[in-house]
């Protein structure tokens, strides 16, 4: 048990999935040729004003009611003044002290405790353009695509205690915003970014230890490394009697280490101040009701539903609930085949196999409820076995096909016509003497061996059942 | 003809088909040619452009197509308001090659209204100044004696319509740019309540304070020009939603029972006595037509130039942040990015420019925000409230608009006497209110103006009471001559 605690809070960005961005009428879409998606207003040229994209205020309240916030009547925009070329206006605009969701909170769980982390508030901002720099020094180029694209930061009450802890918030945080759907949150595409605030303090201490910020970590995954890098960092630190200064640092993912960006001293002073191109939010509560009537079940209301409801395990509750998609396509799947818990291990299993090798979500691919719902009718109906239905399946998957029409084409009916299999078992107990021996001496095992020669001599196609059975009945 | 001419009279004469818009055009032009040389007050004479449009005005015509309400009528732009594929500079180093690919919406509803644009005008760089001095490119002279500076910072065109060189100009109002140069100019010019004209393409210079505004020969011009401004342009946030009357059909000349207040702060010791006595006189004129007066205290108004010289820079110091070298604009030759910054930022930007940046900075850093910028706000607020007691009571307000009249070019040197020339006009640009400038008489040969206040959206009434008073004022209105004068006159 150490003898430190550890104190982290997150700040994590999430785009918002408007069509346009958050001041001017351009699309936000990502991976356009470098500067299409850009005009005056996000370009800062002189002159032009900033108009609200409601859209985005809307995602924003529809984010905070669903991390538990509670939605002020009025909220406002400030600026934030620093100077960096990917920043056309020298300022973004963003909310400092009006936000439009505070005081929230979510649920974790890690080692079957479950824990609440606090969300202290939730804010709108535009997003800054990306800066490409040449290889060769001498220059670096602009793209201001994704400038003045909606963001939404979240800022977590420094209420999480360990690497562990922090990225079982991002998970669920990132499993939340995608029920909502206001975002793809994907990292990769840096539609999520993660900032991490941590210090350590003796156990029982009341006081906060020196707080270091941690940037440029690209993966829940790459969190999780740079915290815990951290902790070790401050724990050797404060061992060996030295002393940690307020920091900004950032993860090197390759070297496996944090690197020193900028002490507390350097830091810039941001001058918020309220913006005056922008008029203050009036949010009025019908607005909010009506957006809180739009959101959708949360996961962890879902997955309490699919343990009273379907009889479904904690785990398997947790994992089919983990994505909105997953668990639309399950209750989907049971209108039309009502067995939660073949079809829940049908999700977790086969198709989690394939949704895995392909890196996709369920709803990507070109299986349906009604796919996966027939091919288990087949199997009930004893049309098909269990192992050819894995081979459907992997058809299915990749063609989109119905599976009785794939059963059909590559005549994989399941042989259940005890005259056809009793002559198989006949030959197949005339061909392997020595099995027939051996299983009539008390060896089972070789039971299994016979069987298998009929399912062979059958392209797997007779029912195991009936295959046994005769097998059994010659044999005694 | 064209010195004299008005807006009203044009249209006129252009309906009636006794003068074409080319006509029109080309003695302007040629008005401007004669006449700039001494004045200066276009930083762009935009020609070609002018005659074209002007010669499609006449076809439209000669084709019965309808036309808008300022077909033909020829009118310059502030040098701080973007006109598409025109320079647009705002008299600094930092644009001096910016080319707008848009126009601010002002230009579009006065384009669709047919009028014909001649060129744009000089100002303080980034419409930061009282004077024209802090343009980067050239001072505009007083066309009344062109030792004098012609205010500003909208003083290019205040010299233009003063001069006969146009018909009417845009210019824009932060702490007084149009009121104060069109009193020293003896031109009508009018900011609007904060609000009621778009701002979109206008360059910022302090955007909560930042008002578009006609300045023209007469008070029905000025109406005239508002009707096709005042419109909700969806492109600015702040742009208002609603109703807008007929300005020119409220100049019933109606001023009986009206009640004026007059505030004592605006008669204190600061103010030219001889300007006191003319604008006074002005007050008698409208108390003869039957309207009354009292006078009132607005205690606070001490405090406005203070609060407005923390407000505006602060703005302006995150407005002109843009102007950084990158995009567009001026840019210094650096081997790195900081380099750049400093470079561009240091060359670009006049000595006024930077003062007001470096002081808005200061006052929005961590430790003073509080203490300077927040308290600034929160006076700000208690002026409006000021303003709002009298109103209460009173329809308008009737101040000097000026503490004293036109002074020579380079005479004034310390920074605080500069700034004391808002005096009269910042507490209407802090409190968002509507207000006139107009002639009312001269000192020594130079113009006083009339400042008339109003309350939110109240441009009806003071364009009414401006309108009575210039009916019956029996002020000829002169010409003025573009020479230099001899003497100090305010002595």
């Amino acid at each position: 048990m150490s003898k430190y605690e550890t104190i982290i809070g997150l700040e994590v960005h999430v785009e918002l999935a408007t069509e346009t961005k958050i001041f001017c009428s351009c699309p936000t879409h990502f991976g356009s040729a470098p500067n299409t998606n850009v005009c005056p207003i996000c370009l800062g040229y002189p002159g032009t004003l900033p108009v609200l994209n409601k859209k985005a205020v809307e995602y924003a309240i529809m984010a905070g009611l669903a991390l538990n916030c509670e939605i002020p009547a009025v909220s406002k925009f400030d600026r934030k003044n620093y100077f960096y070329p990917d920043l056309p206006k020298a300022y973004q605009i963003s909310q400092y002290d009006q936000p439009v969701a505070v005081n929230g909170y979510l649920e974790i769980e890690v080692d079957g405790k479950q824990k609440r982390i606090g969300i202290t508030r939730l804010h709108l901002e535009e997003d800054a353009g990306k800066l490409i720099h040449s290889e060769y020094g001498g220059y670096s180029l602009a793209d201001y695509n994704r400038g003045g694209v909606p963001l939404i930061e979240i800022v977590s009450e420094p209420d999480i205690r360990s690497p562990e802890e922090a990225k079982a918030y991002l998970e669920k945080l990132r499993s939340i915003i995608l029920y909502t759907g206001i975002s793809d949150v994907k990292m990769e595409e840096g539609s999520l970014r993660c900032d991490a605030n941590i210090s350590i303090r003796p156990v029982g201490s009341k006081e906060f230890g020196t707080r270091v910020e941690i940037k440029n970590m690209n993966s829940f995954r790459a969190v999780q490394r740079a915290l815990e890098y951290e902790v070790q960092r401050h724990q050797e630190t404060l061992e060996s009697g030295g002393t940690l200064i307020q920091e900004t640092r950032r993860w090197d993912e390759n070297l496996g280490v944090t690197v020193s960006m900028r002490s507390k001293e350097e830091a810039e002073d941001y001058r918020y101040f309220p913006d005056p191109d922008l008029v203050p939010v009036v949010v009025t509560a019908e607005w909010v009701e009506e957006i809180r009537q739009r959101l959708p079940e949360m996961p962890d209301a879902r997955r309490k539903r699919y343990m009273e409801e379907y009889k479904l395990s904690a785990y398997d509750a947790e994992v089919i609930t983990a994505s909105k998609q997953m668990a639309d396509f399950f209750e989907a799947t049971l209108k039309e085949y009502n067995d939660p818990k073949t079809v829940a291990n049908w999700l977790m299993g086969e198709i989690a196999k394939h949704l895995n090798a392909e890196g996709k979500e369920i709803n990507e691919t070109k299986l349906t409820p009604s796919h996966l719902a027939a091919l288990l009718k087949l199997i009930d109906k004893g049309t098909i076995s269990g192992k050819i239905a894995k081979t459907v399946f992997e058809e299915m998957f990749s063609s989109g096909k119905m599976p009785g029409q794939i059963v059909e084409e590559k005549g994989l009916v399941q042989i259940s016509d005890e005259g056809a299999i009793a002559a198989v078992v006949e030959q197949v107990i005339a061909e392997n003497p020595k099995a027939v021996e051996d299983y009539r001496s008390g060896q089972a095992k070789a039971l299994g061996f016979l069987v298998g020669q009929v399912m062979k001599h059958t392209k797997g196609k007779a029912n195991p059942q009936m295959v046994n059975k005769l097998l059994r009945e010659k044999l005694s | 003809m064209i010195t004299k001419l008005t807006i009203a009279e044009a249209a006129d004469k252009l309906a009636k088909k006794e003068i074409s818009a080319y006509e029109l055009a080309e003695a302007a032009l040629q008005r401007i040619e004669e006449t700039d040389e001494k004045v200066k007050a276009f930083l762009r004479v935009t020609k070609d452009e002018a005659l074209k449009k002007a010669a499609e005005i006449d076809e439209k015509r000669r084709q019965g197509e309808e036309l808008g309400a300022l077909a033909g009528i020829p009118v310059a732009y502030k040098d701080n308001i973007c006109t598409e594929g025109v320079l647009t500079t705002c008299a600094s180093k930092m644009l001096h090659n910016f080319v707008p690919p848009y126009s601010a919406t002002v230009v579009e509803l006065l384009q669709q209204a047919g009028s014909v644009m001649l060129g744009k005008t000089n100002l303080d760089e980034f419409a930061i100044g009282s004077s024209t001095e802090n343009s980067a490119f050239f001072t505009t002279h007083n066309p009344w004696d062109l030792k004098r500076v012609a205010g500003g910072s909208s003083g290019g065109s205040a010299a233009a319509v003063a001069a006969g060189q146009v018909l009417f100009a845009l210019g824009t109002d932060t702490g007084g740019s149009i009121r104060q140069p069109a009193a020293f100019c003896g031109v009508v010019g009018l900011k609007p309540t904060y609000g009621l004209i778009s701002r979109y393409g206008v360059v910022a210079f302090s955007s909560s304070l930042d008002q578009v505004g006609p300045v023209t020969k007469n008070v029905e011009d000025c109406a005239l020009v508002l009707n096709v401004l005042a419109k909700h342009d969806p492109r600015d946030s702040t742009s208002v939603k609603r109703e807008i009357p007929d300005y020119a059909g409220a100049l019933t000349g109606e001023v009986k029972g009206l009640k004026i207040g007059v505030p004592k702060e605006y008669f204190g010791d600061g103010i030219d006595p001889q300007v006191k006595a003319v604008v006074r006189k002005a007050l008698d004129v409208l108390l003869s037509l039957g309207a009354e007066a009292e006078e009132i205290s607005l205690p606070l108004t001490e405090y406005g130039v203070p609060v407005y010289y923390l407000i505006a820079p602060a703005e302006a110091s995150s407005n002109l942040a843009r102007f950084d070298g990158i995009r567009y604009g001026y840019r210094a030759e650096a081997d790195d990015l900081e380099e750049m910054y400093t470079k561009t930022r240091s060359e670009g930007f006049g000595a006024e420019v930077k003062r007001r940046i470096l002081l808005g900075t200061y006052a929005l850093s961590a430790e003073r925000f509080a203490d300077f910028y927040l308290k600034a706000l929160k006076v700000r607020t208690l002026i409006k409230q000021d303003f709002d007691r009298a109103f209460a009571k009173f329809d308008l307000l009737l101040t000097p608009t000026t503490p004293n009249v036109s002074y020579i070019k380079g005479e004034v040197q310390d920074l605080l006497t500069e700034y004391m020339n808002d005096y009269c006009t910042i507490g209407a640009s802090l409190a968002g209110l509507p207000a006139i400038s107009v002639p009312c008489g001269y000192v020594n040969g130079l113009p006083v103006g009339m400042q008339l206040i109003g309350k939110p959206f109240a441009e009806p009434t003071i364009l009414r009471v401006a309108h009575a008073y210039e009916q019956n004022c029996g002020l000829e209105r002169k010409i003025p001559t573009l020479t230099e004068m001899g003497g100090s006159p305010s002595e």
